[in-house]
């Protein structure tokens, strides 16, 4: 007879003493971790739950504007320093860890129309409504000093965006064209037109650095290269576009802030059709700015409220808003992907955090381990419905709450007319447009 | 192992001049391998000895990593392997350490089998690469099978020898002390047939008399934690989720007491209890009632979750399947039906025996039951779908209780003995032919359970408690998380709450517990139909071919139209062809049984 009996020693398995870490002895066989989806959902449903608790996005309101913010611009060197135009012509230098204004300009005269930093940060330029360009230090004047721009360019009309080249000593303004300078020189390098119109902004692209986007008041969206004298192509949409941001990630990707609530992601190589209609706004969508990943963006709209979208989703994932909070003008996501700031009518700058329910600060390896198998949980689980429910619900002030049920009577009552449309003409001569051509007018070349 | 030819011996000179160079950067640990490498064996000279280790080892590398794409990171841990290679000396377990494909299997999760009707070309490439991670998953976690420190126990013979034979008093002789030490009986014959139940680490032991006596103790170092006489006959007893909490089924009520034996609660809606269990994972507490209710008790808010009225007279069978949390219930008419609390009726009949069923029990991976009925037969049922009988034996005494180990072992106990049965492998069903093990007891059997994480049965009977040694019956290795034998308060209370924020609510128990994982493809199709109803038009539908314009000329209409037809004829072709295919099934259907007669052919 052979035998063996299971006999554990019990010192493998307590711990010696009081101060030594309890002994754990893992066993990963599926016959002793039964009902391991169940469990798995019910932590999932808690972690999603969890984020709705904790979900605080406001971090801090910057004020000192004695008027509307109307522009930002980040740093590209230095993560704390923001700065911001006015509707009075005043410029502000912000610090945002220790949330102050560290400089005020009073840079022109009526609006400040555009800000934007040259790459290497050591200096920024404005344009205003006095047919300035300016370019200042970041530094602050010495002692004594007067506070002067480095470089003022007197222009003919009036500029209404700018934005500098990410490599090299050009910038672009527009206005009634576009205009690309060399910063040495007072007079512009080449001026673009395409019709007559008013240009409301102007985007260098972060990668194909000679591209160049704009957006103008006949509706239609304008690319074009540097290299060339003339525009490459554009496109005209059923609305005006107030503003496009390039995707810092993939270089041939857009997004256009338009005033029919939408947001349009284009494809440059195809603006037939965009890549994805972004809809949740109730009112005219003013800025939008990705974040540095490429994967998200944040909209500001006339509607009192921020939206984040990822890319490839036409529904927001998150929305912001505060009591307090008027039309939002202006917003950047931060270079660090972990903020956005807006700056709205009421003279005030807020920061957010862009993922509302993340903890802040330096975390320890148990909470990272714990944030992470949490947010893996709540990927595989997000589909049902409990779940998607509750992950999905956000307080609404009354007004966007009240224009969203509004604008679904009204959407869905068009597409009832069109079906009946469809189905009372003969077959074949009236055709179901999806929502994507809907908006596109014509594409030229 | 590097042995430098001597400058006298015939290698040409330049090889020579070569090796002088290599010669120059050696480090201590190079001389000592020569020197024990050469002293064990004058090997071939060095130059052939390299290029011979080398070559196996790239394809070794290449193979392993395709297999296995972890099998990288192991390999690159190992940092001093490149200066053993200057030294020559070869790494003896090259590479990840293998892994059985079988145990592999047991960790895997998705079944690769079922398709998902019209995926996506996006959903499709996510659900690859959530296969291939779950294939490094399984691999991983079937790796780390070697960290396990225990090794099951088990009984041989010498051959010839019938394990059967052996006697509790030679296996008491034969091992150490402290497994001598769990085999003891305990002597109360003043106090009737005994009701036990082990606590879910296996750690403790609760027993509750027929007339009255209840006990709960420590059984591994024999410390009682309470003794009380409850003045009531005592049907059945039961641990809670933790040793602290005691469910006691009396004559009338059914009452819970903690480990000072202090009554806690009488829950007078569970009236008349038989039979308890507790579905840990849930919270619920079981109770079938002479009345012929199943009552699922919330023992975490203290609510009555459902009470099911199983309409099949008097319940005193019932057992719970720990893979599914479905309760068996089992009928005097030879039925054994499956319960679950979200559904009024049960989720399956299956007649088992003729005559009533005395015992049923489930074991714990959820494929096999044991049923005995009042026709002496015991039976054993694959419970994956199709609820038939794997096998059957006729014994001659019938058996009156039953139970499976954490290892699969099967016990049935009839009158005054208990017969064990094992399977061939860990996963396999018991064999009915042997018996592994047999022992007579004191007094009628009244009830079994195995110990969990120890080779122990305990079996009450109407003579008291007794502990029998059965090798080979419980999981060596314990997961510390879920359940530790050795855990201190602290951890039990933190275990504890964990637990109950991972409750898992009553409604979700169903026949198969990793349906909630997967895609609900009837209700999928429903949105869609819904959805093409509501546009008007489907909008995932294929869009009908539309040819594209060629080059100079190639696009005349008629070359157009061309294409056109050539596309929609290989399109209806294909519809044929599946249709045709269908058709056979059909037709073989119909003819059955006599001789194809002339007339058959005007039959419609």
């Amino acid at each position: 007879m052979k035998v063996k009996m299971l006999s554990r020693n019990p010192d493998h398995y307590v711990r010696e003493t009081k101060l030594d870490l309890h002994r754990v002895p893992r066993n990963y066989d599926p016959t002793l971790h039964p009902f391991e989806v169940p469990r798995e959902y019910i932590r999932a449903l808690n972690a999603t739950k969890l984020e709705r608790v904790f979900a605080k996005p406001f971090l801090a309101s910057l004020d000192g504007h004695r008027d509307g913010v109307n522009c930002l611009a980040k740093n590209p060197k230095s993560l704390a320093t923001v700065l911001s135009g006015a509707c009075d012509g005043e410029v502000k230098i912000w610090n945002l860890t220790k949330r102050k204004c560290i400089r005020t300009i009073q840079a022109h005269e009526g609006f400040v129309r555009g800000i934007c930093t040259r790459f290497c940060g050591t200096s920024f330029f404005t344009v205003g409504d006095d047919k300035t360009v300016k370019q200042w230090k970041m530094d602050g004047p010495g002692c004594g000093e007067e506070e002067e721009p480095l470089h003022t360019i007197l222009g003919k009309t009036v500029y209404t965006g700018i934005d500098h080249h990410w490599r090299e000593a050009v910038f672009a303004t527009c206005g009634q064209q576009v205009d690309i300078w060399d910063e040495q020189r007072t007079n512009p390098i080449c001026s673009m037109t395409w019709g007559f119109d008013s240009i409301s902004s102007v985007k260098f692209n972060p990668i194909e650095t000679f591209l160049l986007g704009s957006c103008a008041s006949d509706r239609n969206i304008v690319l074009y290269d540097m290299r060339q004298a003339t525009p490459l192509k554009k496109v005209i949409l059923d609305m005006r576009t107030n503003t496009i941001c390039w995707n810092p990630m993939e270089a041939f990707i857009f997004t256009a802030a338009n005033e029919d609530y939408n947001l349009y992601t284009f494809d440059m190589r195809a603006l037939d059709t965009p890549v994805m209609v972004h809809m949740d706004h109730v009112s005219a969508v003013l800025d939008v700015d990705y974040s540095p990943t490429g994967r998200e963006f944040v909209s500001a709209s006339f509607d009192k409220s921020i939206r984040i979208f990822p890319v490839d989703k036409s529904r927001s994932r998150e929305v912001y808003h505060t009591k307090r909070m008027q039309h939002v003008i202006c917003v950047k996501w931060t270079a660090d992907s972990k903020y956005i700031m807006s700056g709205s009518d009421e003279m005030n700058i807020r920061l957010w955090k862009a993922n509302a329910s993340e903890k802040l600060g330096v975390l320890t390896s148990r909470e990272k381990a714990a944030t992470d198998y949490n947010q893996k949980l709540k990927e595989k689980f997000q589909h049902h419905p409990h779940i998607k429910r509750i992950s999905r619900h956000r307080h609404l002030p009354k007004s966007i709450y009240s224009q969203i049920q509004e604008q679904r009577i009204m959407k869905e009552a068009r597409r009832r007319k069109e079906l009946n449309r469809i189905k009372h003409s003969k077959p074949g001569s009236v055709q179901m447009v999806s929502e994507k051509k809907k908006h596109i007018v014509a594409v030229v070349k | 192992m590097e042995t430098v030819p001597k400058p006298g011996s015939n290698v040409p000179p330049k090889k020579d001049r070569l090796q002088a160079k290599k010669k120059k950067p050696r480090r201590y640990w190079e001389q000592e391998t020569t020197g024990t490498a050469a002293g064990a064996s004058p090997g071939p000279p060095h130059k052939r000895k390299r290029s011979r280790e080398l070559r196996p080892q790239k394809p070794k590398r290449n193979d392993t990593s395709k297999k296995f794409r972890i099998s990288k990171k192991p390999r690159e841990l190992k940092s001093p392997g490149p200066q053993r290679t200057f030294s020559g000396a070869q790494d003896p377990f090259a590479g990840p350490a293998p892994v059985n494909v079988e145990v592999v299997r047991k960790y895997c999760r998705i079944d690769k089998s079922k398709e998902l009707p019209h995926a996506k070309t996006k959903t499709r490439s996510r659900l690859a690469v959530a296969e291939a991670q779950e294939e490094e998953t399984s691999v991983r976690a079937a790796r780390s099978e070697l960290l396990l420190a225990e090794e099951p126990g088990f009984l041989e013979g010498e051959d010839g020898e019938d394990t059967a034979k052996i006697r509790q008093a030679d296996i008491v002789e034969a091992v150490d002390i402290a497994s001598a030490a769990k085999h003891f009986d305990l002597n109360l014959r003043q106090f009737g047939p005994y009701r036990l139940n082990y606590s879910r680490t296996g750690r403790h032991l609760a027993f509750g008399g027929r007339r009255g006596h209840v006990a709960a103790l420590d059984w591994v170092t024999k410390k009682l934690m309470c003794e009380i006489n409850v003045m009531e006959a005592v049907r059945d007893i039961r641990f809670l989720h933790s040793e602290a909490l005691l469910a006691v089924a009396q004559n009338r009520w059914l009452h819970i007491y903690d480990n000072q034996g202090i009554e806690l609660h009488c829950v007078r809606r569970c009236d008349r209890v038989t039979r308890l269990e507790f579905l840990p994972f849930h919270f619920l507490l079981a109770t079938a009632s002479e009345t012929g209710f199943l009552t699922y008790l919330d023992v975490s808010v203290g609510k009555i979750v459902a009470a099911l009225n199983a309409r099949a007279g008097r319940l005193s069978v019932m057992t719970q399947n720990p893979y599914n949390a479905v309760i068996h219930l089992g009928h005097s008419n030879g039925t054994v039906s499956l319960w679950s609390p979200a559904m009024k009726e049960p989720l399956v009949k299956i007649l088992c025996h003729r005559g009533g069923v005395r015992a049923v029990a489930v074991d714990s991976t959820g494929m096999h039951m044991a049923t005995s009925g009042l026709d002496h037969q015991l039976k054993l049922f694959d419970l994956r779908g199709t609820f038939q009988p794997l096998s059957t034996r006729t014994l001659p005494q019938g058996a009156g209780h039953l139970a499976f180990s954490q290892r699969g072992l099967l016990a049935a106990g009839m009158g005054d003995v208990v017969n064990i049965w094992a399977g061939q492998r860990k996963a396999s069903p018991p064999s009915l032919e042997q018996p592994y093990l047999t022992h007579r007891l004191s007094g009628h059997v009244h009830g079994l359970q195995f110990c969990p994480y120890e080779d122990v049965l305990g079996v009450g009977h109407s003579g008291g408690i007794t502990s029998m040694l059965v090798p080979g019956a419980a999981e060596p290795n314990f997961d510390g998380l879920e359940s530790n034998p050795y855990r201190s308060r602290k951890q039990r209370q933190e275990w504890e709450v964990k637990a109950l924020l991972e409750k898992v609510p009553a409604e979700l128990i169903c026949l198969d517990p990793r349906a909630l994982a997967e895609v609900d493809v009837i209700s999928l199709e429903q949105a869609k139909k819904e959805r093409a109803e509501r546009l008007g038009y489907d909008p995932d539908a294929r869009a009908p071919f539309q040819p594209k314009p060629k080059q100079k000329g190639r696009s005349s209409t008629a070359s157009l139209v061309k294409r056109k037809r050539k596309v929609m004829d290989q399109e209806h072709r294909d519809k044929v062809r599946q249709s045709l295919e269908q058709q056979p099934q059909k037709q073989e259907a119909k003819p059955t049984g006599a001789r194809p007669s002339a007339l058959d052919r005007f039959v419609r």
